[in-house]
């Protein structure tokens, strides 16, 4: 065997395959967050539907549970299901290395390039991770709803905003996700090796736009049903 | 003549890598704002030897800054306040009278603890064994233009292999992460003719190696490269992600075909 091939069957008796690897793992991390920042995008799309009425709003959650005769919204639970799946396993999994490999701590560690959403991704997925349970309990399935009618998201969605204690945890959901978004959106770049020193702050300002948008256009729906605006 | 100080060091003390540590306050006294940080410890250490007490143990060797022995974490920034600067060519003129300074060994569990401020980097070399070479068969020297290489490639290896391994993106990075060391070691070679052939390997058994030295994983903090005092970019930490993606999907298993000899 050449040094070469030595060292592969080396690696590969270490049983170093791709998800267990550090690098694999921060790449499934990433992949799953960005199918799960295009669904954030596209579902804060979607419901801008809100501003246009019942009638429109009603129409497309018809539209999206009748598309490919049904089988549509399957196919994206399903997706979507694997990827948050996945992208808890590689969290968990990373960060309790990440634990592990710094036992003992610094008595006066100086923080100088981080910034606090890079530092509280933990914190901000653990909220994601309830806030997702609980807001398909509340809008899906309607077991957290006071009054849920199936027949009639528009209804299900003003009357869940005029409860102040849910529109609180929707609000600091919404937060969290401006914070794990802004962090996750430029980081996703690097893990994917997607740099270039041209193209940085292009990153940082599309992390930036995105996350103000996303999180700008979600927060607004419980406002505009507080103040009146949808009613 | 700068006037001299007067400081206060918190500095862990352990005696091996079995036995606990603990800060123990001593004064700086009289030390002249010329020197550097080194020899602030070195005037504190002949104090101690003079009282018969065990002097302050800290790695060191070149004192320029090229060697990567010095480090320590001072004030919880390894290396120290400065950008860009090892702990040998730190100056004392960057500390005020009366400060209080803490000083810590490298914390993270691939690196224990030997003793006082001197921690076991082997897994450093461990990961360097693993692949951070090419296989060259050596003979009389080429001509020096006999391989193209682009200048802006020579310039990023060059940039690249300015990394003096000495950990302190390991000891900043608050997951304990290697990366920054084995992404300058990958780059330096991926970026040269000369590194090809073993370009997709070396990334899979470095990156194994170091996961198997049991460093923490990059979470894009940036702390490694505002803490490097060789100015080595995440941009490298892109690269090495790049070239592991790549090896992984294109990876074939050894067949001892094709007219191995
Ligand atoms: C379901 C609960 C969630 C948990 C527990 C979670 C946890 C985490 C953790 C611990 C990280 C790694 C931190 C880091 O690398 O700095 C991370 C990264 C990331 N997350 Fe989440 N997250 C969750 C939901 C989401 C959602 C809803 C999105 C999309 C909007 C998302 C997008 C991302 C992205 C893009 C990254 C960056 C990946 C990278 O570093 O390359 N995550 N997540
Ligand atoms: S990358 Fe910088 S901080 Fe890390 S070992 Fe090399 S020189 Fe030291
Ligand atoms: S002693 Fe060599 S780099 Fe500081």
């Amino acid at each position: 065997m050449s040094v070469a091939e030595q060292s592969i069957a080396g690696a590969e008796a270490r049983g170093h395959g791709f998800m267990a690897s550090s690098v694999g793992r921060k790449v499934v991390m990433a992949a799953t967050g960005i199918v799960l920042f295009g669904f954030v995008t596209v579902h804060m799309i979607g419901n801008t539907q809100a501003y246009l009425g019942a009638e429109s709003f009603n129409g497309y959650a018809k539209f999206l549970h009748t598309m490919l005769h049904g089988a549509g919204i399957w196919i994206f639970r399903a997706v979507l299901l694997a990827a948050t799946g996945l992208h808890i396993w590689a969290a968990v999994s990373l960060t309790l290395a990440n634990q592990a490999a710094r036992p003992v701590g610094y008595r006066a560690q100086q923080p100088v390039a981080s910034t606090w959403a890079s530092r509280t991704m933990r914190w901000s997925g653990f909220i994601l991770a309830a806030f997702i349970v609980y807001h398909l309990l509340h809008l899906t399935t309607g077991q957290a709803h006071p009054n849920f009618d199936p027949a009639n998201p528009y209804a299900n969605f003003v009357s869940a905003f005029k409860v102040p204690a849910a529109v609180g945890f929707y609000i600091v959901a919404q937060l969290c996700l401006g914070l794990h978004m802004w962090h996750g959106v430029w980081s996703f770049t690097q893990t994917l090796g997607l740099t270039h020193p041209r193209y940085d702050s292009l990153r940082r300002n599309f992390a930036t736009g995105l996350t103000l948008l996303v999180v700008g256009v979600n927060i607004s729906y419980p406002i505009a049903v507080l103040t009146g605006f949808i009613h | 003549m700068a006037k001299h100080i007067n400081l206060t060091l918190h500095v862990w003390r352990q005696k091996n890598a079995k036995c606990d540590g603990k800060f123990v306050e001593y004064p700086a006294a009289d030390i002249s704002p010329d020197m550097s940080f080194l020899e602030m410890l070195d005037v504190v250490n002949e104090g101690l030897i003079r009282k018969g007490e065990e002097p302050i143990t800290f790695d060191h060797d070149c004192r320029e800054g090229i060697c990567g022995q010095c480090g320590m974490v001072i004030n919880g920034r390894p290396h120290g306040p400065k950008e860009r600067t090892t702990s040998c060519q730190l100056h004392m003129r960057s500390f005020k009278d009366g400060d209080t300074i803490t000083l810590e060994p490298w914390r993270a569990e691939a690196f224990p603890v030997l003793k006082d401020l001197m921690v076991d980097r082997g897994a450093f070399d461990r990961i360097i064994a693993a692949g951070g070479f090419i296989s060259a068969p050596t003979g009389s020297p080429q001509d020096a233009n006999a391989l193209p290489i682009p200048k802006e490639n020579a310039d990023l290896a060059m940039d690249a292999a300015a990394c003096i391994g000495c950990a302190a993106c390991v000891a900043a990075c608050p997951n304990a992460s290697a990366m920054l060391f084995v992404s300058a070691k990958i780059s330096q070679l991926a970026l040269l003719p000369q590194g090809q052939p073993e370009r997709y390997i070396r990334v899979r058994d470095m990156v194994a190696q170091m996961d198997a030295e049991e460093f923490g994983t990059c979470t894009n903090h940036s702390e490694c490269e505002a803490a490097c005092p060789k100015g080595i970019k995440m941009e490298n930490i892109a690269r090495m992600n790049r070239d592991f993606i790549k090896a992984s999907l294109t990876y074939r298993p050894p067949t001892g075909g094709g007219g191995a000899g």
